[in-house]
């Protein structure tokens, strides 16, 4: 086989495990991070409830999708959870802002410090985790419907006569298309609605933006209802890319708080930076490298380990190293945010 | 006692402290006065190692402690009190001020834990002190009550307090008569000239009321927009032309804005 | 409480719960330590829990020659190379001046070492998890007495929280628990897949006691007499019916338990002593200093980053006492069963609910909370059984709510705290405000 055709091979061998699947990954959590850098530079507390948020919208999420399969509505090629979407974000929202009126608002006017939220929050994330468990169970669901594959790895490599295959499913193409959509769609909203100005200034200046008239409730309402949009797109994207189970979305809060960190917490765009570097770095991390380099160079030098730097269950930890790094090197982050 | 030399400090874009000289010298009350955001705070943070400047370096007797950080400058003689209270809020006033002396054997785990004897007479030492420096500062019906629950006044006194229980070379108070009443403040002015005049302490003083600063302080060093505008005695500076403009001109500008 | 349990239920239910309220305990009195005394926001409580639980594990285990013997050159091999790779690069951080070259040449000397430390690692794993992999696999421990692990588990976790502090102490308290948060997982995740040090998933199961087994008490003569007295039966007569066996049984339960609780109560009241005292010195002063208002307290002269560095050692050394007891307690290491909503989150409603500051209010805290921990799931069972009353005993809604029944815990935690912070927020027994 010829040089090109090697090349070729170990460029669709990474876009397969690498590229697309960090794509993906780096979405949702770009998604999740945003929220929860959105509260962080309103509210000014890291929210330890934002995955249980994001588990509770992909609960309420699998729920209607139930119920609508049980009538025999579908969406044909798309997943049935697309139909959901639309209502559990509605619900998510309101329960987001039950929390808020009965819980974080009360110390938001006793002006309580920000170790207080944290605890408030490690509180909301009991009951919204209790909640998810009782209503729905421990067990893992998976709740995709429609057409799997956009391409299949099988069909790919007939249609190209390589020897590496590439898969593309149609989750990851969804994920990735809907994170565009709403990035866009947030900074849109952000820059040019007199909302989303007074809410930049906000977290900018608390007591100017108060001086220019700035209703802070407002502020801080829209804040959480768009943590709640993005935080039940995040959850769902990620319970349809994988599956849905409770205990996963407790521990998703550590690359997303890595994620917010990395990019500048406070910075929107930096968490979308910081989602797909947190990404990135946690599948090349654990991805083993050995095919990919024999395609690469002569037979001779190829390698004889897996060139896998650390073992998959490592995973997280790398997002954690990252973090680390970050906080040695540029302690506010890659866009400069706050100094926590 | 303290001199500052060349000293330069920005914050991203803005420049805080721009090049600034200053001398403070040894047993003078030095009077730093100045429009709002003229860097005077800055300044202070500086000298106190709260912040470490980006150029130019800061001398405390002689010897460059550029960089060093506050607990370490305490340790050489240099204390401070804060524009806005740092009280102990959930200590009482007495364990405030206790709590100042350094190398106390207590305050090692070991020797809180298993050398009580010496701790108990050395905290009754402590103790004594502690309640001659209320009594000075007329604070006596006050001595058990939390320090979170004194007047804002009161909580400035205890902060002139605090320096009181050990023997500083120099202290800087920021702005320790803001918020304070007439009476109040008259009796921090005595407490802080008779600090000056019996026990030798050198002071350097941020203040806005010129009356409080003609009867304490020489000299007086006028800042502006980072920068030292003029130094010289009370009288001088309040016929220093720069100084009047520096002030009226802020004022002005901030009417056209 | 306990005694409603021990009637209600049963004096080995009862116990149970006792000797865990006294674990918990004890994690709530270090916990409380850091963030009672000097205000740190530890969100890793359970990376202490677990190496004190490791710890149990490497000092009682037997040692696995064997896998010593294969993997013992690599493994040696390996601490060299880290050694050297570490001194190199200290060498190279103290010689050269900041820049690009620094960077880089540390950077590619990491690489190097590594290369090198990867290569014995898959040695030596390879060959240590292949010695009888159902049984061992593993280094094994040093099989001393797992009494001794007690103080060992402080020491390691004081060790571990060194390192941690290291990276993580002077952040915000809003960084330094994700950061801490994020060490404990990994370190959670690092004794689930590192197979030659802890068995990983497999587990180790059958860790020696510091109390006797129920077995060998039913054989001795001094336990039968003592229950036949307690029972009122003359000598020997009645022995063999099944009611006094079964007796037998509950008692030898009873006693194994209650010399548990013993010797945790021993535990919790010496660290309780020294807690007290410590807090009501000079030193404990010095830390509420700190706690109030950092800046003021560097500004009175006192070193915030190595006092808190010294006050997380010791809190975390207090939790890895308690992680080694707990391992102890259980007879097993499971790695998979740490998770921070019981390990980290749970003490911290403990300290909350009992008052922040106050040492008998973490251990007041520590009760109240592991009760409600426990009797959660029997209560709401029984609510689950009551309301019978109006869907018939079958019906899929029961059936579900008797399943997840066991969740309502996580909900009752989760209002306790956030009532408690609304309405009581110093706590059942609030810090003593004077000295």
């Amino acid at each position: 086989m010829d040089f090109s055709t090697d090349m070729l091979n170990a460029l669709v061998l990474i876009s397969n495990y690498v590229l697309i699947p960090s794509l993906s990954y780096g979405s949702q959590l770009a998604l999740g991070a945003v929220g929860v850098t959105l509260v962080f530079g309103i509210l000014r507390f890291a929210n330890f409830a934002h995955g249980e948020i994001m588990s509770f919208g992909s609960m309420v999420t699998v729920l209607i999708t139930w119920w609508l399969q049980s009538l025999g509505v579908t969406m044909g090629f798309f997943p049935t959870a697309m139909l959901a979407l639309p209502l559990s974000i509605i619900i998510t929202i309101i329960l987001v802002l039950i929390i808020d009126n009965s819980v974080f608002s009360f110390y938001r006017k006793n002006k309580s410090r920000a170790v207080t939220y944290i605890v408030t929050s490690v509180g909301v994330m009991f009951i919204l985790n209790g909640l998810v468990r009782i209503i729905i169970g421990t067990d893992e669901i998976i709740f995709r419907d429609g057409q799997k594959f956009l391409i299949k790895a099988g069909h790919f490599k007939k249609m190209t006569g390589l020897s590496e295959g590439l898969a593309l499913k149609q989750t990851q193409v969804l994920t990735i298309v809907i994170a565009i959509i709403s990035v866009v769609l947030l900074f849109w909203f952000l820059q040019r609605t007199r909302t989303g100005k007074a809410m930049r200034a906000f977290s900018d200046n608390e007591d100017l933006a108060l001086l220019s008239g700035i209703s802070p409730e407002r502020v801080v309402m829209v804040t959480w209802i768009i943590t709640a949009i993005l935080a039940t797109l995040a959850g769902v994207l990620y319970g349809l890319d994988k599956s849905f189970k409770p205990l996963v979305y407790f521990n998703l809060i550590l690359p997303i708080f890595a994620a917010a960190i990395v990019g500048g917490i406070g910075e929107p765009l930096g968490a979308i930076i910081g989602g797909y570097v947190v990404a990135f770095s946690e599948i090349m991390a654990t991805y083993a490298f050995k095919k990919f380099i024999i395609y690469l160079v002569p037979s001779e030098f190829a390698p004889e380990s897996l060139v896998q730097f650390l073992t998959t269950e490592y995973k997280f930890a790398v997002s954690f190293l990252i973090l680390v790094l970050v906080l040695l090197v540029r302690p506010t982050g890659i866009l400069r945010g706050k100094l926590l | 006692m303290i001199s500052v030399k060349n000293v330069v400090k920005h914050f991203g874009g803005v420049v805080a402290v721009d090049g600034v000289d200053m001398k403070i010298e040894s047993g003078s009350i030095t009077g730093l006065i100045g429009p709002n955001g003229a860097g005077k705070t800055t300044l202070f943070n500086l000298i106190a190692g709260n912040i470490v400047p980006n150029e130019g370096s800061i001398f405390l007797d002689g010897e460059n402690v550029t960089g060093l950080k506050p607990h370490e400058l305490f340790s050489k003689g240099l204390l401070r009190t804060f524009q806005i209270s740092h009280e102990f809020h959930t200590l009482s006033v007495l364990d405030n001020l206790m709590m100042v002396p350094p190398m106390q054997i207590g305050e090692s785990l070991l020797g809180a834990l298993f050398r009580r004897k010496e701790v108990v007479r050395q905290e009754d030492e402590i103790q004594k002190k502690a309640k001659d420096v209320i009594s000075f500062l007329n604070m006596g019906k006050m001595a058990n009550e939390l320090a979170g629950n004194l007047s804002g006044g009161q909580k400035k006194l205890l902060e002139l307090g605090r320096t009181m229980m050990v023997e500083p070379k120099v202290v800087i108070l920021d702005e320790v008569g803001a918020g304070v009443n007439r009476s109040l403040l008259k009796e921090i002015g005595d407490a802080i000239l008779s600090m000056n005049r019996d026990r030798g302490y050198t002071f350097c003083m941020i203040e806005h009321d010129m009356d409080f600063i003609s009867r304490l302080c020489s000299p007086v060093v006028v800042m502006a927009e980072g920068k030292i505008l003029a130094e010289g005695s009370a009288d001088q500076i309040k016929r220093n032309e720069e100084v009047i403009e520096a002030y009226l001109g802020k004022g002005l500008k901030n009417k056209q804005n | 409480m306990l005694a409603v349990v021990g009637f209600g239920q049963s004096w080995n239910v009862a116990l149970a719960i006792l000797n865990l309220c006294l674990i918990s305990s004890v994690m709530s009195m270090g916990l409380n330590i850091q963030w009672g005394y000097a205000g740190l926001f530890n969100a890793g409580v359970m990376a202490s829990t677990a190496i004190g639980g490791l710890t149990a594990v490497l000092i009682s285990h037997m040692p696995v020659s064997k896998a010593w013997s294969v993997g013992g050159t690599s493994l040696f091999a390996l601490i060299v190379f880290l050694i050297l790779t570490l001194s190199v690069v200290f060498f190279i951080f103290k010689i050269f001046k900041r820049g690009r070259k620094r960077s880089f040449s540390i950077a590619l000397v990491i690489l190097i070492g590594y290369v090198f430390m990867r290569f014995y690692y898959d040695q030596a794993t390879f060959a240590i998890e292949q010695v009888e992999p159902a049984k061992t696999g593993f280094l094994g421990g040093l099989g001393l007495p797992i009494i001794f692990s007690w103080a060992a588990g402080g020491f390691a976790a004081a060790g571990l929280a060194w390192i941690i502090g290291r990276i993580s102490l002077g952040l915000r308290s809003d960084y330094f628990a994700i950061a801490t948060l994020g060490i404990s997982e990994i370190m959670i995740s690092i004794l689930k897949n590192e197979d030659w040090l802890s068995r990983g998933v497999k587990n180790v199961t059958g860790l020696s006691r510091p109390v006797p087994y129920e077995v060998d008490l039913l054989q001795s003569e001094w336990f039968i007499n003592m229950v036949t007295w307690l029972y009122g039966v003359t000598d020997g007569e009645i022995v063999k019916t099944d009611v006094l066996r079964e007796e037998m049984q509950l008692s030898a339960g009873v006693i194994v338990k209650l010399c548990y609780s013993g010797l945790f109560l021993i535990v919790v009241l010496t660290i309780l002593i020294f807690a007290v005292r410590a807090l009501n010195s000079p030193w404990g002063r010095m830390m509420r200093a700190i706690r109030d208002n950092e800046t003021a307290a560097s500004a009175m002269g006192k070193d915030v980053t190595s006092r808190h560095r010294q006050v997380f050692i010791i809190g975390s050394a207090v939790i890895g006492i308690a992680g080694a007891m707990l391992t102890t307690l259980d007879g097993q290491f499971t790695p998979g069963s740490y998770i921070p909503l019981r390990f980290t989150f749970l003490i911290w409603i403990m300290v909350i609910l009992g008052g922040s500051g106050n040492n008998l209010g973490a251990i007041i805290g520590a009760f109240i909370t592991w009760f409600v921990w426990i009797e959660a799931e029997p209560a709401s069972l029984w609510l689950v059984e009551n309301i019978d009353f109006f869907f018939t005993t079958n019906s899929p809604l029961i059936l579900h709510l008797k399943e997840v029944a066991p969740h309502m815990r996580m909900i009752l935690m989760g209002l306790m705290l956030l009532l408690v912070l609304r309405f009581m927020p110093k706590g059942i027994l609030p810090e003593k405000s004077s000295s």
